[in-house]
């Protein structure tokens, strides 16, 4: 199981290597919709310190969005995810490795680029960690939640508009979480509790999601 | 909705006013009423939608019955 | 082959039962609804705090509510159908998200009519309002996705998935979306919660509720009818009743 595991996992993050487009795409994404705000609404530091936080995870949101919509799209044409449901082996556990291995390919670079965001939109250095761990714990879920959705509209054409129909209510509470977070760090208070409610969601995610993916995945082949 | 019939005239003036929130409540209900409508409306016609198609499969068998018969 | 006969012949007992009992339900829905509406605009005492307009809650609570059991029925239906297969599952899913997305649309736009009078604003975001906007999302998700689906079968499991998945969502939106209300509106005026509703205001409220369930199920009944005579069309059952006119 460890082994499969292991295998969907080193085998996504080499093709996804070769594919510069499937991660850079979403990170510049992530950067022009930060950027477009401050051209929005002015160049006011004090306004865009308060919006920050609200701002991060919302781009965040939005390009994982994006990215999560290739998750299983050229597998899918190539005829490699139908070998992966009919191959037998436990598939809660290999869209598992999946999911991790598209976290790594296009959550992780975001996680490491919101810093550079965060100055850009005047928050202060203090809160960083806390958006950071924010971030991380929550991209994670997302990325989870997401899979489902892109699982369910894998075998339409043009699933992109319905795909964010179906998952962006369910982002909402990681949202609310993670972006409180920041804003209580802006404020000087305590963050343990936003970011145990997001560490919670992430484990529930862990634990359903991938029921759910391999569920959804599975009614395109029967 | 007839009210009190001794109150008369005014209290029904009164009870279609609600106390300067007409627009508020009658709209309320009004839109309740509406869209409960329309549900039973679509109830209503899909049912006879059915039982049209219903009808002219049936027509279709029959037809195909005589011709094969022939 | 036992399990197909099995099938058919429980649509063909549902569409019979539904037959039976959908007129005695019709006439006790709209004897609650007539009484509700009579005692809960007539009688009902005028509330010394918002006046009249506070009468908008014998639509808007019930449709609320029914918004949620509605939920909870697809949820429900939708996890009989994954793990019986019973199709008659689906069809009552299915014919029940319309209806349940007009409940959600109703209880929020009579929520925004109720509260213009109360808060000044034709939208607050109050807790229970931004958690019926998202219901509705949910809602509209899981029809659009039904429909995209080329296939039937691939459909109705797609969206009872998605039903499942929504519905464990659901406590989770709630929470988090009541502690962001909470957190930034330190003193929000909770105009909805009538923690201590006198008891001739109650009555048609409960009358109301158990209305706009009962009119909800008359209609579901019907409809899942419908489209069970569409699929058994050409099934010996539907023939015989077409042919002694008793369809």
């Amino acid at each position: 199981m460890i082994k499969s595991f292991i295998a969907v996992l080193r085998r996504d993050l080499l093709v996804a290597a070769r594919r510069r487009s499937d991660w850079l795409n979403p990170l510049v994404f992530y950067v022009i919709v930060v950027t477009l705000f401050p051209l929005g609404i002015g160049p006011d530091g004090d306004l865009l310190r308060q919006i920050a936080p609200g701002v991060l995870w919302v781009a965040a949101l939005l390009a994982t969005l994006l990215a999560i919509e290739g998750l299983f799209r050229s597998d899918y044409d190539d005829g490699s995810l139908e070998q992966l449901v009919l191959s037998g082996q436990p598939l809660t556990v290999l869209v598992l490795a999946k999911v991790l291995a598209h976290w790594l390919i296009t959550g992780l670079p975001l996680l490491l680029l919101s810093p550079l965001m965060a100055i850009i939109l005047q928050l202060n250095l203090t809160s960083i960690p806390a958006l950071l761990a924010s971030l991380l714990l929550g991209t994670l879920t997302l990325s989870l939640i997401g899979a489902i959705g892109a699982a369910l509209t894998v075998s339409l054409r043009r699933g992109g508009v319905l795909l964010a129909l179906l998952i962006l209510p369910l982002f909402i509470p990681v949202l609310i979480f993670g972006s409180s977070a920041v804003i209580a760090a802006e404020g000087g208070f305590a963050v343990e509790g936003q970011l145990s409610l997001l560490g919670a969601l992430c484990l529930l995610a862990v634990a359903f999601a991938p029921l759910a993916i391999a569920a959804s995945l599975r009614i395109i082949w029967e | 909705m007839g009210a009190k019939p001794v109150a008369g005239e005014q209290t029904v003036k009164e009870f279609f006013a609600m106390g300067g929130y007409a627009f508020y409540v009658w709209m309320s209900f009004g839109l309740t009423f509406v869209v409960m409508a329309a549900i039973t409306l679509s109830t209503v016609l899909q049912r006879k939608q059915a039982i049209r198609l219903v009808k002219r499969k049936a027509q279709i068998n029959s037809n195909s019955d005589s011709v094969s018969g022939q | 082959m036992f399990q197909w006969f099995h099938r058919l012949a429980s649509l063909k007992n549902f569409y019979r039962l539904a037959e039976i009992i959908t007129p005695w339900l019709t006439v006790i829905c709209a004897g609650l609804l007539a009484v509700g509406l009579y005692r809960g605009l007539v009688v009902a005492p005028t509330d010394y705090e918002q006046g009249e307009s506070y009468r908008i809650i014998y639509v808007h609570v019930p449709s609320a509510w029914m918004s949620m059991f509605i939920y909870m029925v697809i949820a429900f239906c939708s996890a009989i159908y994954l793990i019986w297969k019973m199709k008659l599952a689906d069809i009552v899913a299915q014919v029940s998200a319309p209806m349940g997305a007009a409940f959600t649309f109703l209880a929020l736009s009579t929520g925004s009519l109720w509260g213009k009078p109360m808060w000044g604003t034709w939208w607050e975001w109050d807790a229970r309002l931004t958690s019926e906007l998202i219901l509705l999302f949910l809602y509209i998700g899981y029809m659009a996705l039904r429909n995209a689906l080329d296939s039937p079968a691939a459909g109705a499991k797609a969206a009872a998935i998605l039903a499942l998945v929504g519905v464990v969502n659901i406590p989770i939106i709630h929470y988090s979306v009541e502690w962001w209300n909470t957190l930034h509106q330190p003193a929000s005026i909770t105009k909805f919660d009538t923690p201590s509703i006198h008891i001739s205001m109650l009555i048609p409220l409960l009358l109301m509720a158990l209305g706009f369930k009962l009119f909800y199920l008359v209609n579901m009944l019907s409809k899942t009818r419908s489209v069970i005579l569409e699929r058994e069309a050409s099934t010996s059952w539907v023939r015989s009743r077409l042919q002694e006119n008793k369809l």
